[in-house]
């Protein structure tokens, strides 16, 4: 630690005004800052002292998304193996390395592309880097499919970094979430690269390890999620890659097809757990996503339809399944996008798991509804905020009339 | 019972007239400014937008369309023409009422409520309605009676009063960020319009 502090403060002068590389100073300034607190302290104006901010509250986020990213990776090798029917000699470490090979492109990719376009703009705005992306990078990756090639997540996460959060001035600006920007621009840009049967299983093997699935050597396999099978099905009963069927307790454990961070309940449930106890994601969001989800879904239940098997699939699975935990903690919570107002929060939450349920439902055309359903609410975060604002002020207006 | 509610729902979200068909954009991007004006002008809207439908369907039904006068002769030709004379006059009514009423509302609303006569929005549901009242009456979009018109009229109406208020509750916290100086202003509305757009586009396809 000590020796790094003396390497930083040796190479220092050369970033300051003037020096050799002033030109990069924001970038030397992101890493100091990074690895130590800074100690500058502000001249003027009110200011609270503490030791955190928003690189700390990042990097809570980042540390309560790897659970979710190691089992992802884990449950790619076994989706590989699995298909192959390779999965009894596999040893776990030859399944998590294939997993971790296969999605590792992506998280570079995407970091490489979004912290790229970050850092250009904080020189070119002679500003200190903004670390929002931190999350934003690590979320993109986990949120596609795994067959997603490369040069269209490079593509998306250059849209959305610049037209939904740099052009609104950066993080703590942007109205709508910046990883679901990303996936929505993907999924209306390139919808066959984000759905159907055929992108959720890895098919190529990587280095020697895992199977090599796509010259037709394996046949069998249906690659569709949860929610794409039981959409197009005429049953609910949901099965895995070789056709067996999987109840709630494997939903929840998340060894099936799906984007790469979703699948597993647990996981998830460990990084909310992380989230809610580091005080970074708000519970009142949180929870009311699952009131929303579960009641609406509960209600398609008691309605039932013949026809559409989602309406009948069973309210627990439809918030086991799909990326409506992973939207619930991890994306609707985002302090950013969501209202200000604590009453405003439970609103915002609550439509959300309606919006998502209503859309898996009635529209054939979407079988996953949560990050529209989001997107959808993020639009409105700010008028739910005014509505609860104004009230407060018409309140304490008639307070002080009646006094 | 089932189609009216069935058209009103879709109206306000799948054939929302700002976010499906862009229309109306004009006083949707000058008067989101902020939520209590904008709050008026869609209330407007809706206002005359409810009035409006009913007396053109009226007016096609039973005077322009094939037949309806005179036995053989299709009047059709002069719907564009004579829509835009009951839609000014009936801004027109509006106009004066809200004066009398609320003159803070008038202040504020300005020029725009003059413009809704012009109003995108306005025309395109009575061309749209012409449109429907042709479908098969089988169709969600089938326009076949005055309480059709309403509900119609109601939910687009509604949906742009939707928009319009979320725009402006929008732009009122837009009016705090570092935006590039550049875009500030109409050029980061538009953008933000087009993202709003995108998540609205979760409704289109919905069957109900």
């Amino acid at each position: 630690m000590k020796a790094l502090r003396n390497f930083l403060d040796k190479v220092k002068p050369n970033f300051e005004e003037g020096g050799k590389l002033s030109a990069f100073r924001s970038v030397f300034d992101g890493f100091e800052t990074f690895l130590f607190v800074p100690n500058t302290v502000s001249k003027s104006g009110t200011h609270i002292h503490d030791t955190i901010d928003s690189k700390r509250v990042m990097s809570f986020v980042v540390i309560a998304l790897i659970p979710a990213l190691l089992f992802g990776m884990y449950n790619v090798g076994y989706q590989n193996y699995l298909v192959a029917g390779t999965l009894d000699q596999a040893s776990f470490m030859e399944v998590f390395c294939y997993g971790f090979l296969a999605v590792l492109p992506k998280i570079i990719v995407s970091y490489l592309v979004g912290l790229g376009i970050e850092f250009t703009v904080a020189q070119w705005k002679h500003e200190e880097i903004q670390e929002g992306f931190l999350v934003s990078g690590m979320l993109i990756p986990l949120i596609v499919p795994i067959e997603c090639p490369l040069w269209i997540i490079a593509v998306a996460t250059a849209f959305a970094v610049i037209f939904a959060k740099e052009i609104f001035g950066g993080t703590g600006y942007n109205i709508f979430n910046v990883a679901l920007i990303t996936r929505a621009f993907l999924f209306f840009a390139y919808p066959t690269k984000m759905s159907g049967d055929s992108v959720w299983i890895a098919k190529e093997s990587i280095f020697g390890l895992g199977n090599d699935l796509a010259n037709g050597t394996v046949d069998g396999f249906t690659g569709a999620t949860a929610l794409g099978q039981v959409a197009t099905g005429s049953t609910t009963t949901v099965t895995d890659a070789l056709g067996n069927p999987v109840g709630l307790n494997d939903m929840i454990v998340g060894l099936m097809p799906g984007s790469i961070g979703e699948t597993s309940v647990i996981a998830i449930m460990i990084g909310a757990v992380i989230l809610l106890v580091s005080g970074v994601a708000n519970w009142r969001t949180m929870i009311s996503v699952f009131v929303g989800g579960a009641l609406t879904a509960f209600l398609f239940n008691a309605i039932g339809s013949e026809t559409n098997q989602v309406w009948n699939l069973d309210w627990m699975e439809h918030l086991c399944v799909g990326g409506f935990c992973f939207g619930a903690v991890f994306m609707a919570t985002d302090p950013v996008t969501s209202p200000r107002t604590n009453c405003g929060k439970y609103i915002f939450g609550f439509l959300i798991g309606v919006v998502a349920i209503i859309i898996r439902c009635m529209n054939p055309g979407y079988p996953e509804g949560m990050m529209l359903a989001i997107l959808l609410m993020n639009l409105f975060a700010a008028l739910i905020d005014h509505c609860f604002v104004q009230r407060n002020i018409n309140k304490r207006l008639n307070r002080l009339n009646n006094k | 019972m089932e189609h009216f509610i069935s058209l009103f729902v879709r109206s306000i979200f799948v054939d929302n007239m700002i976010f499906a068909f862009f229309l109306g954009m004009c006083s949707y991007l000058a008067v989101s400014k902020n939520v209590k004006t904008a709050l008026g002008l869609g209330l407007a809207v809706i206002f005359v937008l409810c009035v409006t439908l009913p007396v053109n369907y009226l007016l096609y039904t039973k005077v322009l369309g094939p037949n309806c006068l005179v036995e053989g002769v299709d009047l059709s030709f002069l719907s564009f023409i004579l829509f835009i004379a009951v839609i000014a006059g009936i801004v027109q009514l509006v106009e004066m009422v809200v004066e009398k009423f609320s003159p803070s509302l008038y202040a504020s609303l300005g020029i725009f409520l003059p413009l809704i006569a012009v109003n995108c929005a306005i025309m395109g549901a009575s061309l749209f309605m012409q449109q429907r009242i042709t479908m098969s009456p089988d169709s969600t979009q089938y326009i076949g009676g005055v309480s059709d018109c309403l509900a119609y009229a109601l939910g687009s109406g509604l949906g742009w009063l939707l928009a319009i208020v979320g725009l402006a509750a929008i732009r009122e916290k837009l009016s705090y960020n570092a935006a590039p100086a550049a875009l500030k202003g109409l050029g980061l509305t538009f953008i933000t319009v087009g993202l709003m757009a995108m998540a609205f586009m979760c409704f289109s396809g919905l069957k109900i």
